[in-house]
């Protein structure tokens, strides 16, 4: 069993830049490890520290609210580029439970969902007036983003994903389920089935 | 019936299960798997206590974090022979097909793949990569994937997913010498942008992709993903099959006609309907280089770098003015001319031997300059045997570059190949992001033929001044 999702409400960490993709979110060198964990250290590395490791003090990750919030708000296209699970990995690690963007690469986003980090898309007004109020509380739900003043964005998760979130359910437990069905396929594709010697 | 798409097609027919309000079941035929992205996959299945469903449809190898110094010395990072080593031992014991580090059929899973013959149309591949797409180079619908369904696959052979929409590349048209299947791609992805294609499934067609060989078709779908697609494909035809004839795993005697007979009936229908359509005329083109931070921003070679000042979208413009930065290049200067510190010929987009055919094309007779260090490193162990039979290494010694052992390279730098903070290079490789092929590192995409007469002028050249 995944764990269950819930909702929850936290202020933003604003990140406007378009088309952050996979090698800045978490640097290839740090792939070499056969874990999933320890990875949330090495989040955003490259823009994060300087040469020497110590933390830049203007990147939005090192300030001292980031590490409190839950919400972070990227630009356009995030998470493009190579399909390395590694990035939500680390991203769930520093502690982020959704990050919100006006649209998402298609691995990423797919990466994401199966680890309880919420990919929501949202209108590019409303992007834009989360990046003037990053201070701002939402409210994030499974298919719903609520703002302070009450005004309730509804954002597209297909709906098994949101089943899954809402209800734990692991994937591959799911898949394991169709067993007759694949059993049945395979039976029936023998003759054509390009088998690997 | 409907007529559709060779998307459509290859979709249907691996439709396992399909139940409302779950997306589909598909079923994969081929399962490459490397270092780098499996580990965590294999510790699931023993977690869970789970066997690989269809070893033999899976294949592994090393590429990602292997050297490619002589094979005689050990793994000298750690880190990296600790994750070989794991790959190595997840194979034995789930009895998956293994070439490893030492092996002589060794090389980049998207290089050894067609090569073995594993790869075959209208399959459906996966790969923990997103240069999966490579294989769309067959008429095979194959896509990159994350961690937790590498998972799935061993467990299951099966995939959830949805259809993507359909994106028409039309390539009519000659190219013209020194324009080649790389310019094509970066054309089409500097016209689309980094995520123009998401969601979509590009079919390249068209004259000029019907013209290319299927190594020049390997390196144009091999970039899809970099226009945001999920993969891109092109159909299969004779230039398919006299490929695939004969290789280790393709279908033999009887069973080879009924696979071709089968093949056949690929193509899209006539009238069929795509979601998305784009056309590019390859008679227009020029060689194209990138200059920016993400592979959609490229340019002809004769082209100047983009102004930000003439960009009307915000966020867009301080993409520009942060990419600009990096690279520290100016607006409205032209690329060709730059001095460049490093060349890197190699990488799934272009380590094949036609690449390196043509690289050593130019190379050949002269030297490349003493500012330069040119590395040439060959997709796979039997391409560098292949290369050392025709004396490809010997005119890139002779040239004064360095003739590398197989494997990803710098195109990932995970290896210790590696670009030096603030130095630039011109690289055959498929993403030119910030750190990418070594952290403060800056890279210009190309072909071989500018890379290598790049590498003999010590700046970016347009090899046409040089043919």
């Amino acid at each position: 069993m995944a764990d269950k999702f819930t909702p929850f409400e936290s202020k933003m960490v604003p990140f406007g830049v378009d088309n952050i993709d996979t090698d800045q979110i978490i640097p290839a060198r740090f792939l070499k490890t056969i874990s999933k964990d320890g990875l949330g250290d090495q989040l955003f590395y490259d823009w994060r520290y300087d040469a020497s490791g110590a933390p830049k003090p203007d990147f939005v990750l090192n300030t001292p609210e980031a590490k409190t919030r839950q919400i972070l708000v990227g630009g356009d296209n995030f998470g493009c580029g190579s399909s390395r699970e590694h990035a939500p990995w680390a991203l769930t690690q520093y502690g982020f439970r959704a990050v919100i963007s006006t649209s998402f690469a298609d691995i990423f986003k797919g990466n994401s969902l199966k680890n309880g980090l919420l990919p929501i898309v949202v209108p590019k007004d409303v992007h834009a007036w989360l990046f003037a109020n990053p201070d701002a509380v939402l409210k994030v739900d499974l298919s719903t983003l609520t703002l302070p003043d009450g005004r309730t964005v509804e954002f597209p998760i297909d709906p098994f994903s949101q089943y899954c979130l809402r209800e734990g359910v692991d994937e591959l437990g799911y898949i394991l389920h169709q067993e007759p069905a694949i059993a049945t396929f395979e039976g029936e594709r023998m003759g054509s089935l390009n088998t690997l010697g | 019936m409907k007529p559709r798409t060779i998307i459509e097609k290859v979709w249907d027919s691996h439709i396992v299960a399909e139940k409302p309000g779950a997306p589909s079941l598909i079923y994969i035929d081929l399962h490459l798997v490397h270092e780098v992205t499996s580990p965590q996959a294999f510790a699931g299945l023993r977690t869970r206590g789970l066997k690989v469903r269809r070893p033999d449809l899976t294949f592994a190898t090393v590429d990602h974090s292997t050297p490619t110094t002589p094979r005689s010395f050990p793994i000298v990072d750690q880190i990296a022979a600790t994750q070989v080593a794991q790959l190595e031992t997840n194979a034995k014991d789930f009895g998956i097909p293994y070439f490893g580090f030492q092996s002589a059929h060794q090389g980049i899973c998207h290089v050894i793949g067609p090569e073995q013959g594993l790869t075959q149309p209208g399959m459906t591949v996966v790969c923990g990569d997103s240069h999966t797409s490579t294989h769309g180079a067959f008429g095979a619908l194959a896509f990159g994937i994350g961690t937790s369904e590498v998972e799935h696959v061993l467990a299951t052979q099966c995939l959830l997913g949805r259809r993507s929409r359909t994106y028409e590349v039309r390539v009519d048209g000659t190219l013209k010498p020194g324009v080649t299947a790389k310019d094509i791609i970066l054309a089409l992805i500097a016209r689309v942008g980094i995520g123009g294609a998401t969601g979509c499934v590009f079919e390249y067609r068209g004259s000029a992709i019907g013209a290319l060989s299927m190594e020049e078709r390997m390196t144009v779908c091999n970039m899809s993903i970099e226009a945001g697609a999920r993969a891109g494909l092109i159909a299969p035809d004779d230039t398919t099959y006299e490929f695939v004839a004969g290789r280790k795993f393709a279908p033999k005697g009887a069973d080879w006609d009924a696979a071709v007979a089968r093949w056949r009936q690929l193509p899209t229908d006539d009238g069929a309907v795509y979601d998305h359509t784009i056309s590019i005329d390859a008679s227009a083109l020029e060689p194209m280089i990138t200059f920016g931070t993400n592979p959609g921003m490229g340019i002809s070679i004769s082209g100047a770098v983009p102004d930000p000042a003439s960009m009307s979208d915000p966020l867009e413009r301080d993409s520009l003015i942060k990419a600009l930065k990096y690279m520290d290049l100016e607006a409205g200067k032209p690329l060709a001319g730059h001095a460049i510190d490093v060349v890197f010929i190699g990488s799934c987009t272009n380590s094949r031997m036609s690449d390196l055919r043509a690289a050593a094309s130019v190379l050949k007779g002269r030297k490349v300059s003493p500012k330069v260090r040119v590395m040439v490193v060959p997709g796979s162990q039997e391409i560098k045997r292949q290369a050392q039979a025709e004396g490809l290494d010997q005119i890139f010694r002779d040239a004064g570059a360095e003739w590398r052992e197989a494997g990803c390279s710098m195109c990932i730098a995970m290896n210790g190949d590696q670009l030096q903070p603030g130095q630039y290079s011109v690289s055959t490789s498929n993403r030119n992001f910030e750190g990418r092929q070594g952290k403060g590192g800056r890279t210009f995409l190309a072909s071989p033929l500018t890379a290598a007469a790049s590498a003999v002028m010590g700046v970016v050249t347009d090899v046409r001044t040089l043919l």
